[in-house]
């Protein structure tokens, strides 16, 4: 029963993981209709720009929280900086296009900034300090979970609940909705389409940043390959979920974040990603629109 | 119109063919190629080869050069892919390249040999350890300055066994060809000795970003010590979550984890993991200029497998040398029966292609720096 | 205006040197703890941007009057590429030169060059094959190299256990693939779109993941070497010989596929295929199968990937399972859409663009991935539509002159 317990702690973590990346993926196609190949790599930018902060503070000497807090911060704004710049050059020209065009212009965008992180810092990995210290509270559990772990899980979970508020109660999350609903709709009643695509694409790549930082402190390390990786899983997660939908990111992280730790677990992890993707396709067969997604009708 | 259309065309194919009748000229030289992963995510096990290449290179070139003649680099990117490598080893033929030093990983090189082989180049590779490039005997024009896997999962298993005389061994593995490859004779040599069970064995996915499930279940299985086949990335994540969740269980590993990288990502973890690696060759004078002229010319520590691409350089160099021409019967003969003098000892090659007198020892994390274990 | 212009590219330098500070300027390196300040990386970006922002706002502005200037006339613009390819007295001596090209082409250049050739036209295959499914039929398949993976196992794996020589399996490796296109197709019936999408994808890692642990089947991740090169009724040839073998092979292999694939195009259920692509509802109602026709698609587009994967196995003589990733699955994808999806011309153009682009880049060596993702989103951007756009099958009448 321990055992159980361990692994469903484990796939939570995992899955908390994933869903940190796969809410900025599913924001952007709730509101362009685009799969956002480059979003890992946004993630991958975020925790490279922490590392560059702390590396650079840690010289001058500041103090351990306070450097934490900073490294986050310049990793948002940045993040969201190239969110927003990769948004106006190789989205916005395309949104009449045809779909298969901008995911094309996606995918180049994903290999540029991989190899411009490559080129720019170094092909090797390198080591990112842990900044989440280990809680006394949580000694006597730490054979279970760690503190960073704890981390991550709580800021998953507050992440999801500040989306969930913004999209439903401001006024930005209205505009929203009704930009994915119908964009030449909204655009005529008034709303400025080109700002909220832009205010997606900074919203997703900040939770991205976000992410970025917590995981690489929990991994310990990063180079500029840490992002398709993480993004694949991610996108399959917000797939499963349900694309498009918030709540249904994290729930499909978190399912398959279970689904592999109790297949490794209980089976092998040799063939952990097989059966996810079986599962996934499985989950799919029986509901075509992942599991919290909406399948609309087809309008004739 | 339509004349000119044609004339046009005619002037353009012509035009085609006497640029590329052009590049079929060459120049009185003797050419080294230096085949890796140039780009990618793999660059950074290739880069370093070029740079011993040059080094080396330079250094003989300003002696007067190999048979009076200037010894001339050709570098290809091969982004350690078997499809690209057979494209790059056709450039190195259709450049003639006369030897070859490269390729960097496994699959690459095998790829790529073919090709050698039926041009008559031999080719000498600094880092590809699978057991089969020399033990099958397809390959004969194909060297290297690196033990092969197996000799290393020995070591691992003997060490596991006559040392630390431990029962129960769980065996882990990247999925990969390297690491793959390692864990499967690890695991045919404990299975050959009765002194020792394996009581866990499986393949992990690298670059997952969490490993605790894997970990539990090393817990589960009671396991006192993990021998691992992969990389330092990997390495460190499982033995940081290990340490995490209080298990002491024993680390030993291969020489893809034996890099500074991983003592400083797992820092306090890292303390007694054991590693196995080439032998320490910090005393020998050679090794230590060569190093001293990585840091002169580029103002860093070399990097991963420096000093085995400096010795092949060295030993393919001076092969030429000692045969007399660029003749592959010759050279081929002179690599496995004429020693050299090269970083890592003096060397010569046996019939299958393996360096005498390069092997591995077993190292220790020990106060954050690996310690060769006598 | 010219004051205006200045102003505005001088803002978007500025944007971008703060945009690329910490990474261009930077460099960490946390396991020497050595930090470096490159200050005229920030000096070039600036000059750089500077210079492109203006450049790309020309462009842009260039390309929206461009779209204007149609939705004004009404015609649908026919591009050069278009035209040229209407025009048969072009197109005649065109082919003509071609063909000259390809039969001298071994003969005239190096190895090298015949040889990357021979992958080019392996992208040829590939990329035709994936037009079927993508280009012609609208099924967005992110697992196109599974099957590519199926032709080349079969090859290697027939020949290692049985013996099979490259003439028998290569029909036998088609049917494979086509038979894996089916088992895919299937359960897929039902998604559309990025579920498909995700579905595919899923397929093939599932079939990768799966040659990379089973050992016993498949010899894992160490792949099959010496498989052996196609035979000639057993003439004994070098490696020289053999490479101009293997590229006449394909090119009378790519003939045979663009032969085929315009065949189908124009065949009832190419029609069919579009009609599934632009309205499944309309095109049901209209009596079309959806399934037999979807299941169609996939099965004849993964037969060219099982005739390229024997190819590329035979042309290698070592495979495995690192050569079939999703990014291989991407770089189809590629061919298929810079070309121009659904235009085989396009789809030719694409292969020799995407695979021989990267190869004579190599003099940028380290800078080729990152030219490669730059022109990538430029080709996206100024041509959506890829290098040689379709052009619908339309029925003009002639109005008679008064």
């Amino acid at each position: 029963m321990e055992y159980f317990f361990e692994l469903f702690l484990g796939g939570l973590t995992r899955g908390s993981i994933y869903a940190l990346i796969a809410l900025g993926y599913t924001m952007v196609y709730g509101i362009v209709q685009l799969i956002n190949f480059a979003h890992g790599e946004i993630y991958m930018i975020g925790a490279f720009t922490a590392l560059i902060v702390i590396s650079v503070l840690t010289m001058m000497g500041w103090n351990q929280i306070a450097i934490l807090l900073i490294a986050a911060g310049v990793a948002v704004i940045y993040s969201s900086a190239y969110g927003y710049t990769m948004e106006k050059i190789a989205y916005k020209p395309l949104r009449q296009a045809p779909r298969l065009s901008a995911l094309i212009s996606a995918i180049g965008m994903s290999l540029f900034l991989q190899n411009y992180v490559l080129l720019a810092q170094t092909s090797d990995f390198l080591p990112f300090p842990g900044l989440i210290p280990d809680f006394e509270f949580m000694e006597p559990y730490a054979h279970i979970i760690g503190s960073p772990e704890l981390v991550i899980i709580i800021t998953t979970t507050i992440v999801m609940i500040s989306l969930t508020f913004l999209i439903k109660f401001t006024k930005i999350g209205k505009a929203m909705r009704a930009t994915a609903q119908d964009r030449d709709m909204a655009m005529l009643v008034g709303v400025d389409v080109n700002r909220v695509i832009s205010m997606t694409f900074i919203i997703g790549s900040a939770t991205a940043a976000i992410g970025g930082v917590l995981i690489a402190s929990h991994i310990g390390q990063i180079n500029f390959y840490i992002g398709f990786i993480a993004g694949i899983k991610a996108f399959v997660a917000a797939v499963l979920g349900g694309i498009g939908s918030i709540p249904g990111a994290v729930l499909g992280s978190l399912i398959l974040g279970w689904t592999e730790s109790f297949f490794t677990g209980y089976i092998s992890s040799d063939y952990e990603d097989v059966f996810a993707f079986i599962f996934l396709v499985v989950i799919l067969i029986f509901r075509p629109a992942g599991i919290l997604g909406r399948s609309t009708a087809e309008k004739v | 119109m339509k004349n000119r259309l044609g004339q046009f065309l005619i002037v353009a194919v012509v035009g085609v063919f006497m640029v590329a009748a052009g590049t079929a000229m060459a120049a009185d030289t003797i050419k080294l190629g230096v085949a890796g992963p140039h780009s990618g995510d793999l660059a950074s096990y290739g880069i370093p080869t070029i740079k011993a290449a040059e080094l080396v290179v330079k250094d003989i070139n300003a002696k007067g050069g190999v048979l009076g003649k200037q010894v001339e680099l050709l570098v290809e990117d091969d982004v350690c892919k078997p499809e690209v490598a057979t494209n790059t080893a056709t450039k190195m033929v259709s450049e003639g390249a006369h030897v070859v030093l490269g390729h960097i990983c496994s699959g690459a090189t095998k790829a790529a040999m073919g090709i050698y082989k039926d041009s008559n180049i031999p080719a000498m590779s600094p880092s590809a350890t699978n057991p089969a490039l020399t033990q099958s005997g397809d390959y004969p024009n194909f060297f290297r300055t690196i033990a092969s896997d197996d000799a290393q999962a020995r070591l691992e298993v003997d060490f596991a066994l006559d040392v630390l005389k431990l029962k129960k061994i769980a065996i882990l593995h990247d999925k990969g060809d390297y690491g793959k490859g390692l864990a499967e004779f690890a695991k045919s040599f404990l299975e050959a000795d009765s002194r020792a069970e394996v009581v866990l064995y499986e393949g992990i996915t690298p670059g997952a970003v969490d490993y605790s499930a894997i970990v539990q279940k090393i817990k589960r299985s009671k396991a006192e010590a993990v021998i691992f086949g992969g990389y330092h990335p990997e390495a460190s994540k499982i033995v940081s979550q290990m340490r995490k969740k209080r298990m002491k269980t024993i680390f030993i590993s291969d020489d893809g984890v034996m890099d500074d990288t991983f003592i400083k990502v797992a820092q306090k973890y890292a303390e007694g993991v054991y590693a196995t690696g080439p032998m320490d060759v910090s005393q020998n004078s050679m090794a230590i200029a060569a190093n001293e002229a990585h840091k002169k010319a580029y103002g860093a520590d070399p990097g991963a497998f420096y000093l085995n691409a400096y010795s092949a350089a060295i030993a393919l160099l001076n092969a030429i040398e000692q045969a007399g021409s660029t003749d592959y019967a010759a050279v081929t003969n002179a690599l496995r029966t004429k020693d050299v003098e090269t970083p890592l000892g003096k060397i010569r090659f046996d019939e299958r292609g393996d360096a005498i007198g390069v092997g591995f020892s077993m190292y220790q994390v020990q106060k954050g720096v690996y310690v060769e274990l006598k | 205006m010219l004051v205006n212009e200045l102003k505005k590219s001088f803002l978007i330098s500025l944007w971008f040197m703060f945009l690329t500070f910490p990474i261009m300027v930077i460099r960490v390196n946390t396991v020497e703890n050595i930090i470096q300040w490159r200050w005229a990386n920030l000096f070039f970006v600036g000059i750089g941007s500077f210079v492109l922002s203006a450049l790309w706002r020309y462009l842009i502005r260039r390309k929206e009057q461009g779209i204007k200037k149609t939705e004004v006339d009404g015609v649908a613009r026919v591009t050069l590429s278009q035209r040229l390819l209407r025009e048969r007295r072009f197109t005649i001596p065109a082919l003509i030169v071609i063909a000259i090209v390809a039969l001298a082409f071994p003969f005239v250049f190096s190895l090298y060059q015949t040889n990357i050739m021979i992958t080019a036209l392996i992208y040829v295959l590939l990329g035709l094959g994936l037009n079927i499914v993508v280009g012609v039929a609208g099924l967005l398949d992110l697992g196109y190299a599974a099957f590519y993976l199926v032709g080349a196992y079969s090859y290697a794996l027939l020949n290692y256990h049985f013996g099979f020589g490259f003439w028998t399996v290569l029909g036998l490796g088609a049917g494979m693939a086509a038979l894996f296109g089916i088992i895919l197709g299937f359960p897929v019936l039902r998604l559309r779109g990025d579920y498909l999408a995700i579905v595919t994808l899923g397929f093939g890692e599932i079939i990768r993941l799966i040659m990379e642990n089973w050992n016993e089947f498949s010899f894992g991740p160490s792949g099959i070497a010496n498989i052996p090169r196609p035979g000639f009724f057993g003439v004994e040839m070098n490696f020289e010989q053999v490479t101009v073998y293997v590229y006449f092979l394909m090119i009378a292999l790519s003939l045979f596929t663009i032969f085929v694939v315009n065949r189908l195009q124009n065949s009832r259920i190419g029609r069919a295929w579009i009609a599934l692509r632009e309205d499944e509802v309309a095109c049901q109602a209209m009596g079309i199968d959806k399934r037999k026709t979807k299941l169609m698609a996939f099965a004849l587009g993964a037969t060219w990937a099982g005739f390229a994967g024997v190819v590329f196995a035979a042309k290698t003589t070592f495979i495995n399972p690192a050569s079939f990733t999703l990014w291989e699955s991407i770089n189809i994808l590629c061919v298929v859409v810079l070309g121009g999806m659904g235009s085989i011309v396009g789809v030719i153009v694409g292969a020799f663009i995407l695979i021989l682009l990267p190869e004579y880049l190599r003099f940028l060596s380290e800078y080729r991935i990152l030219a490669f993702g730059t022109v990538l989103v430029l080709m996206m951007v100024f041509r959506p539509g890829g290098i040689v756009e379709t052009v619908r099958r339309t029925y003009q009448y002639e109005e008679a002159d008064h």
